[in-house]
């Protein structure tokens, strides 16, 4: 019995690390490039996937993995063509995941558990979800350090990428086709509806203490896996919903790290290291 | 061979022209620099030249192998991303301590790696972009409205390293700027741009002549002279251009220009 509990608690917790350690350096560039809403219309949009694979018959995974491609290359297609985009991402964030819970309710004889894909599952991650979780947070991992200098080049400016001869079009791509990867990988682990948390928090947790953007996606990865190990902790003692409670620990980490770097800007001596924002 | 020639470039955003038949070339060791009048198309042409905007029609022919060092008008950095002058110079591009340094100073910028960006100010952070620039060993460096945002003594500064760079690097220089003191001052050849090239002068001649005293002797009421003379122009006459009471007789029409009713 203790054999077994604990291997689906170490299930959890390769999981919940695998999702955050590719979330949380994905979620820096989300946060650098102001995409927040791009993140959250992706995952959205990904329950339209759930329910087309259930009404397929494909794996989850692929299902949603389509989708979410789908809506990242519709939005980023969209993007820089003179829409007021945070309107057009709110609106095709919520339609998506309204569109997704209709059509998942035409499932005919099919038994869902609607919540798990809201707000994840981690307790129920099988030895083929953690498969897909590794495989997909390590492809993730390996896209952005094959493209770091090239991504971080075109975040900056897209015109300094163009001088240097790259095309920053491509590294949109890149960023693009990585975000729905997380998305896929991570709706088992958090769901749906909090899969932004994972990617914005922990970046923005990392932020205060970082000079460096290499350093800032290293301390938000280590942020990311301490919450998803915390959170499971936590949820395992009080009895909670182990996303939401993921979520909740990564949130105390960026109120820590706020409040740390409010009291030293306020601290005369190491005002002078202090940013201007 | 000139280092970059363009023929008859057109660019068009929409249904508005934004260049058209704008034919120039640059050569080693030039500093040439670009006037005009806001929407004029300065920005969009240098884009084109970084290869950021696709032009609609027209070619352009860089030397094989060209190495362009570009400095843009402005960097908006975003707070949530930290980053040292240091890094920024490692972008995209990684280079040595050395080499980092040796950019720094060649670009006045000494004191400055382990700064944060967002702290820097104004000067210091066109003169990081400066330096970022150099670290390819530019043959041809352009700069778009580098002193946007500077005082005077400011750019005049930033303009005496940019010709300290051509003297100790031969870069070819090509640069967009309001100042006409220094654009009269610095520049080999001065282009006149208003959605087409207007006329292309020598500075010297220019300067040299009394007009230009009257005209352009003091910083900012030379500046209103020229914005004047460029917001007037037409092309019904002759020249192509109307000059005002300016300098019709120092600068060459563009064959470009003639073409235009």
């Amino acid at each position: 019995m203790i054999s077994l509990f604990d291997s689906f608690l170490l299930r959890a917790a390769l999981a919940g690390t695998g999702v955050a350690v590719a979330a949380a350096p994905l979620g820096c560039f989300v946060v650098w490039r102001r995409m927040a809403y791009f993140g959250d219309a992706t995952a959205h949009a990904s329950i339209l996937g759930v329910a087309l694979a259930l009404g397929f018959q494909m794996p989850v995974f692929a299902g949603v993995l389509i989708v979410s491609l789908l809506m990242a290359t519709a939005v980023s297609s969209l993007s820089g063509r003179g829409f007021a985009m945070d309107t057009l991402l709110g609106v095709l964030a919520h339609s998506s995941l309204a569109f997704g819970l209709v059509a998942v309710s035409f499932l005919q004889g099919i038994r869902i558990d609607l919540m798990a894909y809201l707000f994840g599952d981690i307790l129920a991650v099988s030895r083929i979800d953690l498969m897909v979780i590794w495989g997909g947070a390590g492809l993730v991992l390996l896209l952005l350090w094959a493209r770091w200098s090239a991504l971080l080049t075109a975040t900056l400016s897209p015109d300094l990428a163009y001088a240097a001869g790259l095309n920053p079009k491509r590294e949109q791509l890149v960023l693009t086709i990585a975000l729905a990867l997380v998305v896929a990988v991570a709706i088992k682990v958090v769901g749906v509806l909090l899969i932004s948390a994972l990617l914005l928090i922990p970046a923005a947790a990392a932020r205060p203490f970082a000079a460096t953007p290499e350093r800032m996606a290293f301390a938000a990865a280590v942020i990311g896996m301490l919450s998803a190990l915390a959170g499971l902790q936590l949820s395992f003692l009080l009895d909670t919903p182990t996303g939401p409670t993921i979520v909740c620990v990564a949130a105390g980490f960026f109120a820590l790290t706020s409040l740390g770097d409010m009291i030293r800007q306020q601290l005369p001596m190491t005002g002078s290291r202090a940013r201007r924002h | 061979m000139p280092l970059i020639s363009l023929q008859n470039l057109s660019v068009r955003f929409g249904g508005n022209t934004v260049l058209s038949n704008v034919s120039f070339a640059i050569s080693a060791g030039e500093i040439v620099t670009i006037v005009g009048p806001n929407g004029s198309g300065k920005s969009t042409l240098l884009r084109s030249i970084i290869g950021a905007q696709h032009p609609d029609q027209g070619q352009i022919n860089r030397s094989p192998g060209l190495r362009i060092g570009y400095v843009p008008q402005k960097l908006h950095i975003d707070p949530t991303l930290p980053m040292t002058v240091r890094r920024f110079l490692s972008l995209p591009q990684r280079v040595s301590d050395q080499q980092a340094a040796t950019a720094l100073e060649q670009a006045g910028a000494g004191q400055l790696a382990s700064r944060q960006m967002v702290n820097l100010s104004g000067g210091q952070f066109q003169r990081v972009l400066l330096a970022r620039a150099l670290l390819c060993a530019p043959q041809l460096l352009i700069l778009d409205e580098a002193t946007q945002g500077l005082d005077q003594p400011g750019s005049a500064g930033f303009y005496q390293q940019i010709e300290t760079l051509r003297e100790t690097l031969g870069c070819a220089i090509l640069m967009v700027s309001h100042e006409l003191h220094v654009v009269m001052a610095a520049s080999d050849r001065v282009i006149c741009l208003n959605g087409h090239i207007c006329c292309e002068g020598e500075p010297e001649q220019v300067a040299s002549a009394p007009e230009y005293r009257a005209l352009f002797g003091s910083g900012t009421q030379g500046a209103l002279a020229l914005y004047r003379h460029e917001h007037n122009h037409r092309h019904d006459h002759s020249c192509g251009h109307d000059h005002g009471q300016d300098t019709a007789n120092q600068t060459r029409p563009a064959p470009a220009s003639e073409t235009h009713p």
